[in-house]
């Protein structure tokens, strides 16, 4: 158990900057999910606090040592890797206590600690196999057994369901999180998925080409991201971004004109945060399930507004409509027993005290 | 169009090519050429094995045909060169005749060249050399391939190339530089000098094969052992020699067959009858002037060609088998 801290770490390959200077602390028994798209340095971060990536400049502590020059043996940490990396020529058993036999543990105690990280995982029977013999979902679970029976200060996880099926991978998402109930180690997981992100994670962090874009729990990401990436990255479908300007509204207050004639109302309680923007060409954010069909009342913060669909895609529970604002596409999320065909016009209702406003120019959300 | 419409369309055949006749066009070209190659290739061994079994008379003999085994069991004492014991032990095989003359033959050639040659010796002294070469190029390959392969290091790559480039020289050309090494190091005509030189052959190709094998195995699987506590032996020893054992015994093979079957080095190196091995052996033993026992040089010749397919047979499942499944997704 410890808490893992990393202060200015850059790591450089060559002249390219992989990862810039970033700054994280991670508490004793937190789970924090770092995730972005291919390339944005997660994975390089993850491999520098394994110790299999030496960091170029900065500090990585674990538990309060610098371990900048420490080896991997030594840091005490486990890690579980996206193509499992079992040794193929090993069985299962063999495989979780490969560690604890070089540590020269005694033998009843490397038993002990197999067989119970085995129970948690549900692989008692399969112990005595060798991982050709198992399926991609067993592979998995010996990859976290590896892990648990050596009981580290840290667990790393380096995209650890990317190449399981989706079922799953759902499936193998609710047993990680179960893991880290019962075992309470600080688990530090690297993901590109914003969905494996937010479920799993304590605190999420937003990285982009090699900086962190927000750090914040997954409420906080989902509803007040601070800039257009990670409004855009969190959350699926991904938020509607239109072109719009900001102008004082006849009767008072503000209100954003997106073009084809739409104008959204800005709610009141947003006046004085946008004020200053007034006659600017912004973007104008709303997430696709703040845009539904009409349902009864319609509350203060929504505005009713009429479009012409393009597409219509059924998803079961519900059914994705796109339509047109000048030359954007935007997306609404609406109940299927409501959804009109495409070509045809349709009412939807936008909530607007879920939109976001944001400067072309700096990406920031206002 | 309604569900009996569509049911009343026979479906159309599409003419031409079909996937069944190109199929078995295939096979048929394919067994063609097998039978094609494996006739070429078995048809030495076979006229190796039929003049085996005949005496030097019989294969001089006009009116036999020299594709077919020996007919008739061979005069004794006819063989030029034999000795007394080998008579003596002639006799006893032709005594059993109830054997078929081709298999009469080839006892008594391999008797004679048993008992009447240094055929032992080579034998033994092949055996000595084989082994430690092969000991010695892969206490050297293992670790080079291990470090070319695995461990990025400045120069790695430029290396691992250079150890293919030094394979590419031909012993043809080096044999006479290294002449003078090995009588530098007073090994001259003993099969320690062959002990010596034969791994400048097989230590090059034999690291790179394992070099490939090695960088075959996923880099996820040594972070894995790193992080597991392991040092760069024991990765080398627990993790990477079982799952390149394929490629292990490839190269084992290899060294085996090289050091078995080198004919240029011990032509110039040894000249003393019991330092020699088989493949000198065999020719200046039995090659007298222009004398040539063949019967007794194809029976060596076979006799000499047995262990390399004893374990080619033997290690074959092992070459083939990839141990690498499972060790990540796939």
């Amino acid at each position: 158990m410890a808490n893992v801290a990393l202060r200015k770490v850059v790591k450089k390959y060559d002249r390219t900057e992989a990862v810039r200077g970033i700054d994280l602390d991670i508490a004793d028994k937190e789970f924090i999910v770092l995730v972005g798209p291919s390339g944005c340095g997660k994975s390089t971060t993850l491999r520098m606090i394994a110790g299999l990536e030496e960091v170029t400049d900065g500090e990585i502590l674990i538990g309060g040592d610098l371990v900048n020059d420490v080896p991997p043996k030594d840091r005490d940490i486990a890690m579980v890797f996206q193509n499992y990396a079992l040794y193929p020529h090993m069985t299962v058993y063999e495989n979780m206590s490969f560690g604890l036999r070089l540590k020269k543990f005694p033998k009843a105690e490397i038993k002990s600690r197999v067989d119970h990280a085995a129970g948690i995982l549900g692989i008692t029977e399969l112990l005595e196999r060798r991982p050709r013999q198992l399926s991609g979902g067993q592979r998995q679970r010996v990859a976290m057994g590896r892990a648990i029976v050596r009981n580290p200060r840290v667990f790393l996880f380096d995209e650890p369901l990317s190449n399981l099926d989706a079922k799953l991978r759902v499936q193998m998402r609710t047993e990680i999180k179960k893991v880290h109930q019962t075992v309470k180690t600080t688990t530090v997981y690297v993901t590109h998925d914003q969905i494996e992100a937010m479920t799993l994670a304590d605190r999420v962090v937003v990285m982009n080409a090699g900086t962190i874009e927000q750090l914040g729990t997954p409420h906080d990401l989902y509803h007040t991201p601070r800039t257009k990436f990670v409004a855009g990255f969190i959350g699926s479908p991904a938020m509607n971004f239109v072109n719009c300007k900001l102008v004082e509204a006849a009767g008072g207050g503000l209100s954003t004109r997106l073009g084809n004639g739409l104008t959204f109302k800005v709610p009141p309680d947003r006046t004085q945060r946008y004020k200053s923007h007034v006659g600017r060409e912004l973007l104008f954010g709303l997430r696709p399930e703040h845009i539904t069909e009409p349902r009864g009342d319609l509350r203060p913060d929504c505005q009713e507004f009429d479009v012409t669909l393009d597409v219509v895609e059924p998803m079961g529970m519900e059914t994705m409509v796109y339509f047109m604002v000048e030359d954007t596409e935007v997306c609404g999320r609406v109940n299927p027993a409501s959804a009109g065909a495409p070509g045809q016009p349709m009412r939807l209702v936008a909530e607007l005290g879920n939109m976001h406003l944001i400067d072309p120019q700096t990406e920031a959300v206002i | 169009m309604t569900a009996a419409a569509i049911g009343a369309d026979a479906p159309r055949r599409v003419v031409g090519g079909s996937i069944r006749r190109s199929r078995r066009w295939a096979l048929i070209t394919s067994y063609f050429f097998l039978i094609l190659f494996a006739i070429f290739f078995l048809v030495p061994p076979y006229y190796q094995l039929a003049t085996a079994t005949k005496t030097s008379e019989q294969i001089s003999n006009q009116d036999t045909n020299p594709w077919l085994p020996a007919m008739s069991a061979g005069q004794e004492g006819l063989n030029p060169g034999g000795a007394n014991a080998g008579k003596a032990n002639l006799a006893k095989i032709k005594k059993d005749s109830w054997l078929p003359a081709a298999v009469q033959g080839f006892m008594a050639n391999i008797s004679q060249l048993m008992n009447d040659t240094d055929f032992p010796i080579y034998f033994r002294n092949t055996a000595i050399v084989t082994v430690c070469v092969v000991i010695i190029t892969m206490v050297i390959a293992v670790p080079a391939a291990f470090s070319l392969g695995r461990m990025k290091f400045w120069g790695s790559g430029v290396l691992a190339t250079g150890v293919f480039l030094t394979y590419l020289v031909p012993d043809s050309l080096l044999f006479i530089p290294l002449f003078k090494v090995v009588g530098g190091l007073g090994l001259l005509d003993s099969y320690w000098g062959l002990v010596l030189v034969y791994p400048t052959l097989t230590v090059p190709f034999c690291t790179w094969i394992m070099i490939g094998y090695f960088q075959s195995i996923p880099k996820e699987l040594d972070e894995a052992a790193l992080i597991d506590g392991a040092n760069h032996i024991q990765m080398l020893f627990r993790i990477f020699i079982p799952v390149a054992l394929p490629g292990l015994i490839a190269a084992t093979i290899f060294a085996f067959t090289v050091s078995w079957a080198a004919f240029v080095y011990p032509m110039a190196f040894i000249y003393s009858s019991d330092q020699l091995v088989l493949t000198a052996g065999t020719i200046t033993s039995l090659v007298k002037a222009d004398v040539y026992q063949w019967g007794m040089i194809m029976t060596a010749a076979l006799l000499a060609a047995a262990p390399p397919l004893v374990i080619y047979a033997f290690l074959m499942d092992y070459y083939i088998a990839g141990l690498t499944a499972g060790a990540t997704k796939g």
